[in-house]
């Protein structure tokens, strides 16, 4: 099942998919992935533990349930916490996967092309993360509808003025979309995997899920041109996704959230997020299921690049908002830069810097970028890095506000974490769950890539 | 609300028949059921459910003699429910005249009158199909000012509010507490008033045979006319028998230092209207005393300018051992110890040729003689119309002196006049007390008959009161609960909560108020009468025969020719009993006051004169411990502290500094009489001389509410210091506690927040005062929307900062009225307090003598509201009047509005916090049926008593007139007794509100955003002596 | 015309890899053949113009969706806001249009793409579970490596023996019938 070498010598660093490379053999190889009968070892002991994190996750939200909002640490004056906090993270770590796609394909950045499948999946999932917290931070969870807008037997209609509000129709098309743009991108494959599978059931399946599909000429050009469509019009949906998620913020009046430069620093931010959790999950991929021919070191490298310039920019981003506070003379939007520096919580802003600014820098040398390990290993230190940001913008502006009277502290619960970890145990079973039912690499594009590479010989 | 009491005159008997149907099925139902039954009952079993949830399970096999017990108690409490529509049967007259019947939702007034501090309040309270739910003050109540007292004549026909304090509002909730006693209890067995009342009558026989040597009497300081002359029945019938009366927090050292100084104890009463200077000697005057509310008033008038009364400002020098409300508003203030009080007191006397003092006192520690040369000269300038009060915790010299000060400076008959003291027996509560110990420890005691109060856990600690108790063969005690008291004593008699009993009392200038219950007693409590008729050998007399007896008696003492129903009917309805007042008596000083006062000095000068001294002062919420099973008490945050739910050791930051202390540390203090560890609060402005502890916590036997809260001082407490202590050693334990503070941060950060001038500064400027302009931002920009019109009724309240002192009864009020929940000590100190209204208060200054603000912060109402922007479901709107409305109904809970609001004065059921007050039967009768009780997960915050808003609305609609300025008063403005607070309709341009927002003084908190406030404040304007300038300079900057 | 079998779907031609398929194409477009699809395992340049079709209704079916999700986001808005249930909301007035950007654009984009997928999905008439291409066992390649010519049995030229000798021609590695 695995006809090619690795090819680990520098001279193939340059190419994204191996040499010696057929059709047949690239959609074999990643085929089988899927179709292999017998689960590795590592896989299932990879779900389970995830699963067992998912396990706490429905826990805890049984117990915030029967309780109440009051089981988490927030109070007056911080009233958002951790679920605000992990779900602005999750939406940024959910821009990735679309952008990679979508501006990625309008910039025919070919690079794209063996990453972007999984790149979607993980949007997906981390989005389905995210939409979880709003709904589970209400005090009354119960009525979350109320803030669509159905003709109901009171006459009420939801605020549109309220950026929450915003924030529901972002995210919610934002889910759609992302879905759509996956599935169309699976169909071929689906076809493939249909035709591939000699078990019943399968073939039932990916039979239905293929819809037909047979490849004529006439539904690849429509394909192709709807692809295209989709990926023009979610380009400016993942930028108009975390401005609008930032608006929850740069819109209220509180120091530290009232600024305009939000927009721009959260979607960087985000794309930050996103490319650092696309690392974190390629590497052990590629490695365990010996994918170094079709995720190469170039893929590596040129994501590693990107981190470096989204990172360049969040740290712009924060420069900004030191400036605009000391332009502005106002001594509460002053306050916020020194009390995230000297306060309560300056331990947490000093290892923010350090985790988005500093280390970071080290993507500058192309020995760290070709180094998995320590690309890894960033890629972690970037993820908490943006968590924390979160949590300073979140928790320490609304800790102390405008009067110093009723200035207050936030201290997690047991059942703040458990939903943050929960919900990254959710994220990481749904990934287990997708890598063994869908090809992780789109494989109709490897194809055009090997007849590409053909061409260039 | 006022109108509509005026429409529906309430009737002198409710309609019982039409209340029994609106209240369920069963009228009074039998109080006893056998066990089986008790435990068949699912009422009973859902209540016990929830009552003792531990209970349940071994509730199926016969349970222990406790367990019965508390199940007992069960099956009254739920008797209490099916009381809710029990009248008295005697005939009650409400305040206003009635219609035929109630009218369902419509409240009722009754006035009656408590007694604390010393003398009666004249309250109203509130009545909703029979369940009392709010009290008021009673404006026709001699120490109970008005509310809008400048209100138009229109006005003054609709029903009139007079202030309150906290403990008044608080007593509601008392009356429904679950944890009162509700059973005879005989050898902590439940027995019944009849078997009492055989073996009392056995008990008493045998006494009769001595003459009644063996029988003693202990009640608290007693005012009311009707038990006195019951005791002096007894005393009669019993020659042998003694009565004793004690207090915790006494007058002792006001009654020697009077009889120091003039040979009697006479008690002085001010008229601060007329006082241009006061010199406080420790004395917390405006909250605590028995003319707090009416000298609170006085005081606050003259401190409001702006409009009318530019120049008449007072001012005020503060000479005190702690931190109190008065210090906090004083122009100039001193922080001593209990030592410089006495010397600087000697001193102010010398410069004013007190004979013979000059010698002993030439030079003042710890006190500049500039400070005295200023004070001197001021009160030199103004002679009679100046006053110096003394402190009750001051020594008797300390009185003595003022008496003799206020001579000097020829203040009686202007400010000061005397009056005999009202209590039964002016004698010294703590001699009083080791008499009767004494008596007990020889033996002599047969028969200990106690009304009411807590000796075993508050008398002087030498005595060891409660280990005493156990010697004496027959006791009985009378009280509200089953306190440490009652578990000393054989016998334990429930006593009727003030707003079930009849009784009478009397305020400072002895005008009698008669005491009429609104609601028969829930657990079948018996007054002080009963009990002493009792003794007298009538077990089944009705308190309202007796005190009706004794006015009755008075009437035809009095020999006039009106009948006495008309008498009765007018006392019962105006809350006064017209013709009772006594005049002032006049007194010379003793002649050889000069030499008496030497005498005590020497005895003052043998006292141990410790670096650091421990002063025990009264809690401001619970006061004696009186009030510790009170939640609304417990929770409301302590001046300057903040703190609830505990006490603490308040410390000077130098002191703090000295021995590296942080608030939440917890100190050992040994002293002489034994040692206690409590955390500690850094207060700034705190004397370094002294560090403060509040008593009335550590009760055992408070209840459910009160027990183990806190730490109890009376161990320390003795007879000869029962309020300053020598510390010998105060250390630090290493240990911390998180202390349940309401307020952490009490620096303003360079902010705005408040602005602040003298008089002075304002006088050389009225119409625009230049410490009024100091930010250019302050001004609200433009908005780029357009601007909207606001017609018709647009209501707004304005705060003047100038006259509130911090005595927190707006915040006790507006919890009552709006139904706002108790969260505890846990929720607290996670930041979760539920106060739809607080008291900022913040420190500008050095930490050691620091200017000191209280900033009441409620919901600003703004027009700009940003809270109502940001909300996804428009669960918060504003409507056409002006208000900013929570729709709890819409609510889902986001807290989006909590975070965009710049005041945070939005709460949040963080919890299911009214979950008790659903299940427990009892405290069911307590809410406010006007407004809504919120549920889990939603926001909630100040409306502006938007349901007394539209009470009036509809009354005056019906009418066909527009509302009157005045007509409305909100819970907190009514409670006010400094009338800090004014409410009305900004667009009538002759309306009191609308003109105080058109003061000069008048600023937006946080106006820079735009968020057009209706709640403005008015700036904080002190009068301090321009020689003293630097000091207050100094602390300002 | 002579040996049509009413049960055919028409004539499967196999080949070996994209160029040949695209030139074979071209060639049966030249002989006329209208009726003429081509199957690849990815898409191919040019394949589509060599059986004559040039440009799809994408482009426009989308700018529909995009209008159509526009006007309904931002009238929804005005609805709630204006007419059905106007409130006092912070002192704002009634249509505050710039809050009412966001999700109006939102809704554009939600209604151009709902519009691109199924209109891809609608003009390529699926979803289609079964097909009589799939009957030919072979034709799973198609999903692989190999790359098919089809000519329906109802292209006016189409004639049994004719056609396959054109596709034989062409060089095919097989041609089979396709049955109906």
């Amino acid at each position: 099942m695995n006809p090619q070498p690795n090819s680990t010598n520098l001279e193939h660093h340059e190419r994204l998919v191996a040499p010696g490379h057929t059709f047949a053999s690239v959609t074999d190889k990643i085929a089988s992935i899927v179709l292999a009968r017998q689960l590795k070892y590592g896989w299932v002991i990879g779900f389970a533990l995830s699963f067992g994190l998912t396990m706490l996750l429905l826990f805890a939200t049984a117990w915030l349930f029967v309780k109440g909002v009051g089981v988490w640490g927030i109070d007056v004056p911080v009233a958002w916490g951790f679920a605000i906090v992990n779900f602005v993270w999750w939406v940024g770590i959910g821009h990735a996967g679309t952008l990679i796609s979508a501006i990625l394909l309008l910039l025919h950045q070919e690079w794209r092309t063996s990453i972007n499948r999984f790149a979607e999946a993980m949007t997906l999932f981390a989005v389905a993360c995210a939409g979880m917290f709003p709904l589970l931070h209400l005090g009354r969870p119960q009525y979350f509808y109320w803030l669509v807008p159905y003709p109901s037997t009171m006459g009420v209609w939801p605020q549109f003025r309220s950026p929450l509000i915003w924030d529901f129709f972002a995210v919610s098309t934002y889910a759609t979309v992302s879905l759509l743009f996956w599935y169309v991108g699976l169909i071929p494959d689906l076809a493939t995997l249909r035709d591939r599978t000699k078990r019943r059931v399968p073939q039932i399946v990916y039979g239905i899920l293929a819809m037909g599909w047979r490849g004529s000429a006439r539904h690849w050009r429509r394909y192709q041109d709807a692809y295209l469509l989709l990926a023009a019009l979610a380009t400016p949906l993942v930028v108009s996704v975390h401005s609008v998620v930032s608006f929850d913020f740069a819109v209220a009046i509180v120091p530290g959230w009232h600024s305009t430069v939000f927009p721009p620093y959260f979607v960087a931010g985000a794309i930050y997020s996103g490319f650092a959790m696309v690392l974190t999950i390629a590497i052990p991929l590629r490695a365990a299921y010996g994918l170094k021919d079709f995720i190469t070191d170039r893929h590596l490298d040129n994501m590693a690049k990107v981190m470096l310039a989204s990172g360049l920019i969040v740290a712009y981003g924060y420069l900004t908002e030191t400036f605009t506070a000391w332009y502005s003379g106002q001594q509460p939007d002053l306050y916020v830069v020194e009390n995230r520096a000297m306060g309560p919580y300056a331990f947490w802003y000093w290892l923010l810097l350090t985790c988005n600014i500093a280390v970071p820098q080290f993507l500058w040398s192309a020995r760290v970028r070709r180094n998995t390990y320590a690309l890894f290993a960033l890629a972690l230190v970037i993820n908490l890095g943006m968590w924390l940001e979160r949590f300073i913008i979140v928790v320490v502006s609304l800790h102390r506000d405008f009067l110093p009277s009723s200035w207050g502290m936030y201290t997690p619960t047991f059942w703040d974490w458990s939903t943050l970890f929960g919900s990254i145990g959710l994220f990481v079973a749904l990934m287990f769950l997708f890598i063994r039912l869908l090809p992780v690499i789109s494989i109709f594009e490897m194809r055009e890539m090997v007849e590409h590479s053909e061409h260039e010989q | 609300m006022g109108a509509c009491g005026q429409n529906h005159l309430g009737y002198p008997q409710l309609d019982i028949v039409e209340a029994e149907q609106s209240c369920g099925p069963s009228g009074n139902s039998p109080m006893w059921r056998s066990l089986d039954e008790l435990a068949g009952d699912p009422r009973v079993m859902a209540l016990a459910r929830r009552e003792f949830p531990s209970l349940l399970d071994r509730l199926v096999d016969a349970p222990s003699r406790r367990e019965f017990l508390r199940l007992m108690g069960a099956s009254l409490a739920l008797a209490g429910l099916e009381g809710c529509i029990r009248q008295p049967e005697e005939k009650i007259v409400p305040y206003v005249r009635a219609p035929e019947q109630i009218i369902p939702g419509k409240p009722l007034y009754y006035a009656t009158a408590m007694t604390h501090g010393g003398a009666s309040l004249g309250l109203l309270v509130e009545s909703q199909m029979g369940r009392p739910v709010k009290v008021e003050g009673n404006p026709l109540h001699p120490a109970v000012p008005e509310v809008m007292s400048k209100a138009n004549d229109a006005t003054k026909s609709s029903l009139r509010f007079g202030a309150t304090d906290a403990f008044a509002q608080a007593i509601v909730l008392s009356l429904y507490d679950p944890d009162r006693s509700q059973t005879v209890i005989h050898a902590g067995q439940i027995d019944t008033w009849e078997s009492f009342y055989t073996q009392l009558r056995e008990r008493l026989e045998k006494d009769t045979t001595t003459g009644g040597a063996g029988l003693r009497v202990l009640s608290e300081a007693v005012i009311s006319p009707t038990l006195v002359d019951q005791i002096e029945a007894l005393l009669k019938r019993f020659p042998g028998a003694k009565w004793h009366q004690y207090e915790p927090i006494n007058e002792d050292a006001a009654i020697a230092g009077a009889r120091l100084a003039f040979g009697a104890s006479i008690v002085p009463s001010y008229d601060l209207a007329q006082a241009d200077v006061i010199l406080s000697l420790d004395a917390d005057f405006l909250v605590d005393g028995p003319q707090r509310l009416v000298d609170g008033r006085a005081f606050a008038e003259r401190r409001k300018v702006g409009g009318a009364n530019a120049g008449s400002m007072n001012r005020l020098y503060m000479v005190e051992t702690g931190r109190t409300q008065t210090g906090a508003v004083a122009d100039h203030r001193l922080a001593v110890g209990p030592r410089e009080v006495i010397q600087f007191t000697w001193a102010i006397a010398a410069a004013f040729g007190l004979q013979s003092a000059k010698s002993r006192f030439s030079e003042v520690i710890g006190v500049s003689q500039s400070w005295i040369d200023v004070v001197v000269g001021d009160l030199r300038k103004s002679r009679g119309r100046s006053v110096v009060l003394a402190g009750r915790m001051q020594p008797p010299v300390v009185h003595a002196l003022a008496h003799w000060l206020n001579q000097a400076l020829g203040n009686i008959g202007t400010t000061v006049t005397y009056r005999d003291p009202i209590v039964a027996r002016a004698e010294l509560n703590s001699e009083s007390m080791r008499e009767l110990t004494e008596g007990v420890r020889a033996g002599e005691v047969s028969t200990l008959i106690m009304l009411g109060g807590n000796p075993a856990y508050n008398a002087p600690a030498e005595l060891k009161f409660g280990e005493v108790l156990a010697g004496v063969p027959f006791t009985v005690h009378l009280s509200e609960y089953v306190d440490e008291t009652s578990a000393q004593c054989g016998w334990h008699i429930p006593a009727a909560h003030l707003l079930e009993s009849w009784s009478d009392t009397r305020a400072a200038d002895s005008t009698a108020s008669i005491v009429q219950p609104l609601i028969a007693p829930l657990y079948g409590g018996k007054t002080s009468h009963e009990l002493v008729a009792a003794l007298l050998g009538d077990p089944d007399a009705k308190s309202h025969d007796l005190v009706r007896g004794y006015w009755e008696r008075w009437h035809q003492r009095r020999g006039a020719s009106d009948s006495f129903d008309a008498i009765w009917r007018t006392a019962l309805h105006d809350g006064v009993v017209a013709g009772t007042q006594m005049p002032p008596v006049i007194r010379t000083l003793r002649p050889d006051i000069a030499n008496a006062l030497e005498h005590e000095l020497d005895a003052i000068n043998e006292l141990p004169n410790a670096e650091l001294q421990i002063a025990f002062r009264p809690d401001p919420s619970v006061w004696d411990g009186r009030f510790a099973n009170n939640g609304w008490l417990q929770e409301l945050p302590r001046p300057f502290s903040k703190l609830t739910w505990n006490n603490a050791v308040l410390v000077s930051p130098a002191t703090a500094a000295e021995h590296s202390l942080k608030s939440g540390d917890v100190v050992e203090i040994v002293i002489s009489s034994g040692s206690v560890k409590l955390p500690v609060v850094v207060v700034p402005g705190h004397p370094r001389q002294t560090v403060t502890v509040h008593i009335g916590y550590g009760r055992t036997a408070a209840g459910r509410i009160g027990n183990s809260v806190g730490v109890n001082i009376y161990p320390l407490r003795t007879s000869d210091a029962p309020w300053f202590a020598g510390i010998d050693r105060l250390k630090k334990t290493g240990t911390r506690v998180n202390l349940a503070t309401t307020q952490h941060h009490h620096l303003l950060e360079g902010r705005n927040l408040i602005r602040t001038g003298t008089l002075a500064e304002f006088v050389a400027a009225p119409q625009h005062p230049k410490f009024m302009d100091v930010d250019e931002d302050t001004n609200p920009q433009e908005s780029l929307y357009p601007q909207r019109e606001w017609a018709g009724y647009q209501w707004g309240m304005v705060v003047n900062q100038s006259a509130c002192f911090g005595c927190n009864a707006c915040v006790v009020a507006c919890q009552a009225e709006n139904n706002v929940p108790i969260v505890g000590a846990d929720q607290v100190s996670r930041g979760r307090e539920m106060h739809w209204l607080r008291i900022d208060n913040y420190y500008d200054g050095s930490p050691d003598d620091p200017e000191t603000y209280h900033q009441p912060m409620l919901c600003m109402h703004c027009e700009m509201a940003p809270c109502e922007v940001v909300c996804p479901v428009a669960a918060t709107t504003h409507s056409d009047e002006g208000l900013n409305e929570m729709t709890y109904n819409r609510c889902v809970g986001t807290r989006y509005c909590s975070n965009n609001c710049p005041y945070k004065v939005r709460r949040f059921n963080f919890f299911d916090y009214n979950a008790e007050l659903r299940e427990n039967a009892t405290m069911q009768l307590r809410p406010n049926p006007d407004v809504t009780v919120r549920s889990r997960g939603v926001m909630e915050k100040c409306t502006y008593c938007v349901q007394r808003i539209n009470e009036a609305r509809i009354t005056t609609e019906k009418q066909d007139r527009t509302i009157h300025d005045g007509e409305i008063v909100t819970a907190c403005q009514a409670a006010c007794p400094a009338e800090a607070l004014t409410f009305g309709n900004l667009n009538e341009a002759t309306s009191a509100v609308a003109q105080l927002a058109k003061s000069s003084l008048n600023y937006s908190v946080l106006g820079e955003l735009n968020t057009r406030p209706r709640t403005t404040h008015l700036a904080v304007v002190r009068n301090p002596n321009p020689a003293l300038r630097h000091t207050s300079d100094e602390s300002t900057t | 015309m002579s040996g049509l079998s009413a049960d055919t779907f028409g004539l499967l031609a196999e080949f070996r890899d994209a160029e040949s398929l695209v030139a074979a194409a071209a060639r049966v477009h030249q002989e006329g053949y209208r009726s003429v699809e081509a199957y690849s395992p990815m898409p191919v340049e040019g394949l589509a113009d060599a059986i004559g079709y040039h440009r799809t209704r994408m482009p426009i079916v989308v700018l529909i969706g995009g209008i159509i999700g526009l006007v309904s986001g931002y009238s929804l808005q005005y609805y709630c806001a204006v007419i059905s249930y106007p409130v006092n909301i912070g002192g704002r007035p009634l249509h505050s249009w710039p809050a009412f950007i966001p999700v109006t654009f939102e809704m554009t984009i939600l209604g151009a793409s709902l519009f691109a997928v199924l209109g891809m999905l609608a003009m390529n008439g699926l979803p289609r579970p079964h097909h009589p291409l799939f009957a030919v066992p072979q034709f799973e390649r198609a999903t692989r490596d190999h790359f098919f010519l089809c000519i329906l049995r109802t292209d006016p030229l189409y004639h049994e023996r004719a056609t396959r000798r054109l596709l034989e021609q062409l060089g095919a590695s097989e041609v089979v019938d396709v049955p109906l």
